[in-house]
């Protein structure tokens, strides 16, 4: 069964570390400071849903939620 | 300037678990099996030397200590034997506490991130491809001494727009300030001193000709209030600039060439599958992580179950944290294709390395360029690998023969 994704960046827990943007470049930006946040709503576009789990398991603040919808 | 020499030694270590020293040959030689003998014993293990020092053993024990900035404190960051007075700006932000922490992190960030880093790849390929240029034809290199040493420092020599040409003066104070420093408190003072005056000297020019360097950025920048940052504040952010973005950076080159030296299969994947390189730079920095930092207790508390005690430093061990196995499967091997990789090599918390995306991408570039032209290469067993002591290691003598093995 497809599941929709959405993944959110907790702005109080990211260091600006930017491996989220690294690994993942269509779901996540950078603000002036380098720290993340995630593109638009944070929806997960079809096909990309590898590179939300990559991001969120290679934050090392754990910063990063994906939620299931 | 003073003469490099060696660091001084202290009495050896027979008693790991109670008795550690960071200092010690047999941990400069190869840390890993010490650090797992410590984790077995404890996940906070004491020393009574450098004054009265612990270390946390474990990923978690390292996360809890960097996130907890109420009883450790950054004033003090690396582990000596002497605790010299505590100087106003030492080296903003490393060694600031919050609430001051954070604008003066915010003042560095900007022309630090990955797209700043971006405009600078072309000039690091640049001195890659020069340095390579000057050993090539030899057949040997300590790939140490002619390579990896000089892309940091010239890296950060570019952006803050002082001399490439002085990349081994700056060499020395780091030298001075991270090895020699740590067991000798007067080499640690004349190296900043000499560092000071440097910065001085360039901050003067920088008034009657202004440039858009690093140090006119930080000379221009302004407070919340608008005011300009005291003269003490741009020195002690130039002085960490210099400082954190050399060895660092120099060691984990290093480390990762010595390791493809004595890994021909990762080699030859790499070169087969050059598009691996930024995962296999992740997974080299977790496992030869270069930086060791440190805390000064300040307020008695627990780390995973175990009590500190104020006035003793802590060896915030990345480096451990990074080779615990409850965080990492087989944490003891490098797997280049390593897809989860929490490594904490840069830190964790507000103190997050400043430099990360300059370090990533002079590793990258660092690597890719030299698998480029010299695809084949390992250790000259006539030659030795020595490492460095204290809160950085990395390789300081690389020999390598050049090409394939007859």
């Amino acid at each position: 069964m497809a599941e929709r994704l959405k993944v959110r960046v907790d702005p109080d827990k990211c260091q600006g570390h930017a491996r989220c943007k690294a690994l993942a470049p269509e779901l996540f930006e950078l603000d002036e400071y380098g720290n993340a946040h995630e593109s638009g709503d944070g929806t997960v576009p079809p096909g990309l849903e590898d590179k939300a789990w990559l991001a969120k398991s290679n934050c090392p603040e754990i910063a990063i939620d994906v939620i299931e919808e | 300037m003073s003469d490099v020499s060696q660091p001084a030694t202290h009495p050896p270590v027979t008693d790991w678990v109670h008795d550690f020293d960071h200092t010690d040959p047999q941990w400069t030689d190869d840390p890993f099996p010490i650090w797992e003998d410590l984790r077995a014993a404890s996940p906070v293990v004491h020393t009574e030397r450098f004054l009265g020092c612990y270390m946390p053993t474990t990923y978690e024990a390292v996360r809890e200590i960097a996130n907890d900035t109420e009883h450790f404190s950054s004033r003090r960051i690396i582990v000596r034997d002497v605790r010299p007075e505590v100087a106003r700006n030492a080296a903003p932000p490393i060694t600031s506490d919050p609430p001051v922490h954070k604008p003066a992190k915010q003042l560095l960030l900007p022309p630090f991130t990955p797209d700043a880093m971006k405009k600078l790849e072309p000039r690091m390929r640049a001195i890659c491809n020069e340095l390579i240029d000057g050993f090539i034809a030899d057949g040997k290199v300590d790939a140490a001494a002619r390579y990896s040493k000089y892309i940091p420092v010239r890296a950060i020599a570019h952006m803050l727009g002082i001399p490439e040409s002085d990349s081994d003066l700056f060499i020395n104070w780091i030298h001075m300030i991270l090895e020699l420093g740590i067991k000798d408190e007067n080499m640690l003072l004349q190296a900043v001193h000499e560092m000071s005056d440097y910065f001085r000297t360039q901050i003067e020019e920088r008034r009657s000709r202004p440039t858009d360097d690093l140090i006119s950025y930080l000379m221009n920048a302004k407070d919340k209030e608008g005011q300009p940052l005291e003269e003490s504040h741009v020195l002690g952010s130039l002085r960490l600039l210099l400082i954190a973005g050399i060895d660092t950076t120099w060691s984990a080159i290093g480390s990762s060439l010595w390791h493809l030296a004595r890994t021909p299969a990762d080699r030859e994947r790499l070169i087969a599958e050059p598009e691996l390189i930024p995962t296999a730079v992740e997974e080299l920095l977790r496992a030869y992580s270069p930086v060791t930092m440190a805390r000064e207790v300040v307020k008695e508390t627990t780390i995973s179950g175990c009590p500190v005690k104020p006035g003793n430093m802590v060896l915030l061990s990345f480096p451990a944290a990074n080779r615990d196995p409850k965080m990492f499967p087989d944490a003891d091997k490098v797997v280049i294709d390593r897809r989860e990789n929490r490594h904490a090599a840069f830190g964790l918390g507000i103190h997050r390395c400043v430099g990360s995306n300059l370090a990533r991408m002079e590793m990258q570039v660092a690597l890719e360029e030299w698998l480029k032209r010299i695809p084949d290469f390992r250790l000259d067993p006539a030659g030795t690998v020595t490492w460095s002591q204290g809160t950085v290691r990395g390789p300081r003598q690389l020999p390598f023969l050049l090409g394939k093995a007859i």
